[in-house]
């Protein structure tokens, strides 16, 4: 098994350790470049901009209308005789889950692939009450034997190559070595065919509920979803209140947007919408259906100024254009969600901002993600008003600060700028030794440029002297 | 966006904003520059108080200690341009023309004198290439460098001011022998204090668009933000790479061997030889 990222280790510890690895970046690199070409092409079939102003427009009417429409919602769910609950955090979700395991004698959870879970750590939490809980989503599968998290939103074990995933199915299941993905998956078949048919209760999350509807629509290609939310006695859907949308037209809408945008297909093979429990005329379904509504953090964000962050449909799309995400990998970001969105909402959920203050700046803020954004989240924009709040708040470091004032305080006075830039071209003339060549070693902290990077001197003549020169010797210029 | 002044009649007179770095450390790139607007009849003017956009501050969410910088680019240049004195604003850098021309918008938000003036510098704030392809609609004298060439599309100017046909359409017309890369629209990996902050992700990404210039075989890689290019260069000299950054202007303003001279490009500046050792005192605070 290669060298992991910690999680927990700090944001340098991670990225070194992403850095260092020899094949993560190219592995990524490739992954991801071919989801962006198949997002190209797919949206390439459509008025793709009209696909995303339309989108905006409807996530934007749903966040301003969505204490209404969560009502409305619920109302629904109930009269089709489904359950909701409301879960202010974390916490309050784990434990409302936990107990109606236990209400329901609950020995074994199958879930299908579930981002909200993801984030409040729902598996941890029920194991610690003896609760068996298997991921049925092939790539939640794996990561879940190799006792990771996911590194991306849609494609959880993207970072990893095919030869690690047999070492990996070989190490916890004896399986013989093999480079042939469809017998490692035919494998993984046979193993959850039994979870799913032993099964008390199916977990999933949300892709988009209906309000109008009262109806869970989760997007899958494999079909453990369906099992999920079909085969077990009791169905747990775990939604952030961001994920509504007001009618069934929109439902659609957003279906549109994220198959295209997260893995470039038209439609998914499956499409599993759940309005409630098995009524008495039904072959199949769930004796109970709940949905537990979360707002850990959503509703602070949405009144401290990040709601445009909300309107995420969570495709993915922002990671697989990320040049920043391909080299660090999503555990580069110590968190559920990662990529451009992750750097965003991470240290916004849950009131993480110190622990995450590094995120909103592992950006170049070069803008790819805003483009490729189905919604159009100025991601960049975001990124710049967390690092605002974080220097506001005082998190970062008093000699940034103090060099940060120096610098204006300089950079405003003409005279003071001529003399630093005096100063400092006679600081890298003697740095260098009085010769023309470049540095190749600077002091803390600038010796993280030169480290790997060659930094030039400081012109002999600058712009503005040539200019005073010239002026002189040809006249004034005006 | 704010919207762009149209011009009735060419502008004939432009007041430079020759941006700090280029200023301190790439005065060639600004003497390019002003060769370019000069070839094409338009008289360059001049502010000496001008000094810096405040970018570096405001981009690492220094927003408070980038206002006195908005401000004070505003009293430089809006007299300039109230007055008659200069018809527009040019500048050689994408991120620097985003910063005066989008950002310092936001930082003055509050501040409606000031902002009054920032949106009139913005509506007349243009980057070079897109000053010459889109106002002057120049036709530059044929360029001349040795070897192949390559754009590398900085993100600011592509994504913030969706400038791209215009250095492109200067590149194809110029004579040089100009080859694709992949992926030229993607980030370097300088992002500012980015490139220090975060050393291994820079690099990293740094050498990931090295490996793609690699690949197509190009002698120069040119770009119209001379940071991206400080980042590229101080890689490439590094690791003794053929390949040399230069910026836009440098290239289209390359003439004839005998103009050389005058233009003391990035490539003409040598790094320390691998055998030779740095001096003791060098190393003082390093490691």
């Amino acid at each position: 098994m290669r060298s992991r990222i910690d999680i927990e280790a700090p944001f340098k510890t991670r990225v070194k350790q992403a850095v260092a690895n020899p094949t993560l970046a190219d592995t990524l690199t490739r992954a991801t470049l071919h989801l962006k070409e198949q997002k190209r092409l797919s949206l390439e079939e459509l008025e793709a901009q009209r696909l995303r102003d339309q989108m905006r427009q409807m996530k934007a009417h749903t966040l301003r209308n969505l204490p209404e429409l969560l009502e409305r919602f619920e109302h629904n769910v109930v009269m089709n005789g489904g359950r909701v609950h409301w879960a202010e955090d974390a916490d309050e979700a784990n434990r409302i889950i936990g107990e109606l395991a236990e209400q329901h004698d609950v020995r074994k959870v199958v879930k299908s692939k579930s981002m909200a879970t993801e984030e409040i750590h729902l598996n941890h939490h029920l194991e610690a009450k003896g609760i068996t809980c298997v991921e049925t989503d092939l790539g939640e599968y794996i990561i879940q034997l190799a006792e990771e998290i996911p590194s991306h939103i849609v494609a959880p074990v993207i970072h990893k190559r095919i030869d690690e995933i047999s070492d990996l199915f070989a190490e916890k299941l004896s399986m013989p070595r093999t480079l042939d993905p469809q017998a490692l998956c035919a494998r993984a078949r046979v193993e959850l065919r039994q979870e799913f048919l032993s099964a008390d209760m199916g977990i999933s999350g949300c892709n988009f509920a209906i309000a109008d509807t009262g109806t869970v629509c989760i997007v899958t290609n494999e079909g453990n979803g369906r099992m999920v939310s079909t085969l077990p006695r009791v169905y747990v859907a775990v939604m952030g209140i961001e994920k509504l949308v007001p009618t069934p037209q929109d439902a659609f809408l957003q279906y549109q947007s994220l198959t295209r945008s997260a893995t470039g297909q038209r439609v998914t093979v499956y499409l599993s919408m759940t309005s409630g429990p098995k009524r008495l005329e039904d072959v199949d379904g769930p004796e109970e259906f709940h949905v537990v509504l979360m707002d850990n953090g959503r509703s602070r964000m949405l009144a401290d100024g990040y709601g445009e962050s909300l309107m995420c449909i969570r495709c993915g799309a922002c990671l697989n254009v990320c040049p920043v995400y391909r080299q660090i990998s999503g555990h580069g970001y110590g968190n559920t969600y990662s990529g451009p969105i992750g750097a965003v909402i991470s240290p916004l959920l849950s009131e993480e901002m110190v622990r995450n203050k590094d995120l909103p700046y592992a950006s170049t803020l070069c803008g790819a993600c805003r483009d490729a954004c189905p919604v159009q989240i100025d991601l960049p924009k975001m990124l710049l008003n967390l690092r605002h709040d974080l220097v506001s708040g005082k998190h970062m470091p008093g000699a940034e600060r103090r060099a940060m004032q120096g610098f204006a305080g300089v950079a405003s006075r003409p005279a003071a700028y001529r003399g630093t830039a005096r100063a400092a071209r006679t600081g890298t003339r003697l740095l260098s030794g009085f010769g023309d060549r470049n540095l190749r070693r600077l002091p803390p902290p600038l010796h993280h440029w030169t480290r790997q990077r060659d930094f030039p001197l400081m012109a002999k003549q600058s712009f503005r002297e040539w200019w005073t020169k010239r002026s002189g010797t040809r006249g004034p210029a005006t | 966006m704010q919207h762009k002044k149209q011009f009735e009649q060419p502008p004939r007179r432009v007041a430079l904003f020759v941006t700090c770095m280029v200023d301190m450390i790439y005065p060639q790139v600004g003497r390019a520059a002003v060769q370019l607007l000069e070839e094409q009849g338009v008289e360059v003017v001049f502010p000496e108080d001008q000094t810096c956009c405040g970018q570096p501050a405001f981009n690492s969410g220094y927003h408070d200690e980038a206002v006195p910088l908005a401000r004070h680019f505003v009293d430089v240049f809006h007299p300039l341009i109230a007055s008659g004195q200069a018809e527009a604003i040019v500048l050689p850098s994408g991120s620097c023309a985003t910063m005066t021309s989008h950002f310092h918008l936001e930082l003055l938000e509050n501040d409606p004198a000031y902002l009054k003036r920032s949106e009139e510098l913005a509506a007349v704030t243009f980057e070079l290439t897109e000053f010459l392809v889109d106002v002057l609609e120049a036709r530059l004298p044929e360029a001349s460098l040795p070897g192949k060439v390559v754009y590398h599309a900085c993100c600011h100017l592509l994504r913030e001011l969706h400038i791209d046909a215009q250095p492109r359409s200067l590149l194809a017309e110029s004579g040089l022998d100009m080859v694709d890369m992949a992926g030229s629209d993607e980030c370097c990996g300088f992002g500012g204090l980015f490139a220090v902050k975060n050393e291994p992700i820079s690099v990293a990404m740094g050498n990931a668009k090295l490996t793609s210039i690699e690949a197509c075989g190009a002698d120069h890689v040119v770009m119209c933000d001379v940071s991206c290019m400080t980042h590229l260069q101080g890689l490439l000299q590094r690791q003794d790479r053929r390949c040399r950054a230069m910026h836009i202007a440098e290239a289209l303003a390359s003439r004839h061997p005998k103009a050389k001279g005058e233009f003391n490009t990035p490539a003409q500046s040598k790094a320390l030889d691998v055998g030779d050792r740095p001096r003791r005192w060098q190393d003082v605070g390093t490691n």
